[in-house]
Parts: C-alpha cells; sequence; structure tokens
C-alpha cells in the first residue's frame, strides 16, 4: 500500500569550506542592523521532494539513497540534512 | 592522421562556438560541434567540454551535465587515455562527474569575475601543457561565479603533481591578490593522474588570436597545440 509523502532535504555547505553568502548577510546586514547576538550564519540549499513510498522510513530511505547516488548534495563540500518526513 | 576533436554542445553552453572557432580555424584542425545526446566518442581523438552554464546551472554548476550520456561517453575516452578537458562550466562538469577530484564553490566575491587573470604552468606533463615550460605565465581571462576550488585532499593533489595552473601575478608570484575568486592555493586547473584529463577556469579559447588579447599574447593556442601534439605522439 503507497502513499504520497513529502521530504524536505537541507544542503549546508561543510564548515571547512568557506560560505561568504552567509558570512555576507551576518557582516553586511545582521551586524549592521545591531543583531550582534547572533554569532554565525550558513547558507544552503533547500529541496521540498513529493515521493509515493510505503511508509514515512521508505520515503526517507529512497530520497537518501537518491540523494548518494545522483550526489544530489555534493559530499565534498556539502553535508545534506533530511529536515522532516511529513504526509501530503 | 586526421585528428577529430568533438566540442559538446550542453543546454546554455555559450563558448562552445568559441572553442569550436579556435579549433578549426586557428590550430587547423576537425572540430565537431556535437549535442550532449549524440556523442560518440568513437568518432573522436579527444573531447572539450567547453563554458558556459549547463542546464542553466540548477542544483549545483555542471551537476545535471554530469548526469548526461555525453559524459558516459567521456568515461570511455578517460580510461583509455584520450584527452578530455573540461573549461569553466566543463571543469565544474568533471569534478561534478568526479573525473577530477574536489569541487567549485562560490567565488569569495559572491561576485561574476570576468577579467584577464595570469596563470603560471605548474605541471607541463600534461595533455593541454606540454608545449609549455614550468613557470611560464599564461594571460587568460577568466568569466565565472563558481570558480573557488576546494579539495579536502589538497596533499595528495601536490603529491601526484594534479595542480596544473594558479594564479599568479604576471612576474609569477602566487599572491591573494592575483587570485581571483578565493581557491585554495591559487588552484586554477588540475589533472587526473593520468594527466589525459584537465579542468580549468579561465578560457584558452578566448585567449588564442591576437584581436581579442589586451597585450596580444596568445598564450591559449599553446594549450590547444599541446592537445593535438598529446593526440600525436599517443597514437604514434
Amino acid at each position: 500500500m503507497q502513499a504520497n509523502f513529502i521530504v524536505e532535504i537541507i544542503m549546508t555547505n561543510k564548515e571547512m569550506a568557506r560560505d561568504p553568502v552567509g558570512a555576507t548577510i551576518k557582516r553586511d546586514l545582521l551586524a549592521k542592523k545591531g543583531y550582534d547576538m547572533i554569532s554565525n550564519v550558513r547558507s544552503g540549499q533547500y529541496l521540498r521532494i513529493h515521493i509515493s513510498a510505503e511508509n514515512e522510513e521508505n520515503a526517507k530511505e529512497i530520497i537518501e539513497d537518491m540523494c548518494n547516488k545522483l550526489r544530489i548534495f555534493n559530499p565534498v563540500t556539502q553535508n545534506l540534512t533530511i529536515l522532516r518526513v511529513s504526509k501530503s | 592522421m586526421n585528428i577529430k576533436i568533438a566540442v559538446i554542445q550542453f543546454p546554455a553552453a555559450n563558448c562552445d562556438l568559441d572553442a569550436i572557432h579556435v579549433l578549426n580555424n586557428v590550430i587547423n584542425v576537425q572540430a565537431d560541434l556535437v549535442w550532449h545526446n549524440h556523442f560518440k566518442e568513437s568518432n573522436y581523438d579527444a573531447v572539450v567540454l567547453p563554458g558556459g552554464f549547463s542546464f542553466g546551472d540548477y542544483l549545483r554548476a555542471g551537476i545535471i551535465a554530469a548526469h548526461s550520456p555525453a559524459i558516459d561517453e567521456a568515461r570511455i575516452m578517460l580510461k583509455d587515455g584520450r584527452p578530455v578537458i573540461g573549461i569553466c562550466n566543463g571543469f565544474q562538469i568533471l569534478t561534478e562527474a568526479q573525473f577530477l577530484p574536489g569541487a567549485l564553490l562560490r567565488n569569495e566575491s559572491l561576485k561574476f569575475s570576468c577579467k584577464w587573470v595570469n596563470l603560471k604552468v605548474e605541471n607541463n606533463k600534461t595533455a593541454c601543457t606540454n608545449k609549455m615550460n614550468v613557470g611560464d605565465v599564461l594571460a587568460f581571462p577568466i568569466a565565472h561565479g563558481e570558480g573557488r576550488y576546494y579539495t579536502d585532499n589538497l596533499k595528495e593533489l601536490e603529491d601526484n603533481n594534479q595542480i596544473v595552473f594558479r594564479y599568479s601575478t604576471e612576474s609569477g608570484d602566487l599572491t591573494e591578490e592575483a587570485n581571483p575568486n578565493g581557491s585554495l592555493e591559487n588552484i586554477a586547473g588540475i589533472s587526473n593522474l593520468d594527466q589525459n584529463c584537465i579542468g580549468l577556469m579561465p578560457h584558452p579559447e578566448r585567449a588564442s588570436e591576437e584581436i581579442l588579447s589586451p597585450k596580444g599574447t596568445v598564450h591559449g593556442k599553446l594549450f590547444f597545440e599541446s592537445i593535438i601534439d598529446f593526440i600525436k605522439r599517443r597514437v604514434s
């Protein structure tokens, strides 16, 4: 029995690979507007994927496998996080 | 021998015709523009992946093209030692296809950088540098937004002599100011272990004719002449 799910993933640059987008947001916007309690910002990419699967665990497994196999994230420079799996 | 080189055309390529022009009219070899779904490696002695924005550079520059049929064909050439050359977006494709190690990240300035730079030759044994000397400084233009080379294995690259070009000053000094995008150790181009696959961000095809060059240099010709020489020596 298949059901429909939404899997949300984010990809962020590893700490070792500098992230000028996050650094610019922090330095040139947040810090200049007085948000000096903010110590770090990292940018990333977000994908919201609709998928038909047996259950939430199965949906997560398919997406993880796909991301690794097709290099949806670049393992040299990025980390992959599965943010959420929900019913659609 | 009748040398034939393929220049692969991906959707949104924009330096493909420049590469074809230089190969056909400046270097005087047969180069064919081949749509990425139609490429057959058996017809060619070398393949060039040109610059541009393959598939809109969606997800990451080069990743979608890296899964195209043309790359499966190019992989056969990679393994049997024929030259596989990636310029700019082609370099991004070669890293995403894992022909070459590392990755190309957003320029540190966050700006698209379009200007002439100086490159120091670090290895003259490769398929595209054998007509150069180590230490030569070449003038090539760059035009990219994602050219910051990064690898988590720099030592291996250095130990294996895989660094082919570094950004330098006109006198060959590897300074921070000479580095246009924040690349690790000023790296502008690298090769695989067998030295038949080279990727670089700068554009040799835009540096092969006097009329295009601010100082009248034609260093790009050496790059393409090296490829021809490599093919001839490989076959003989």
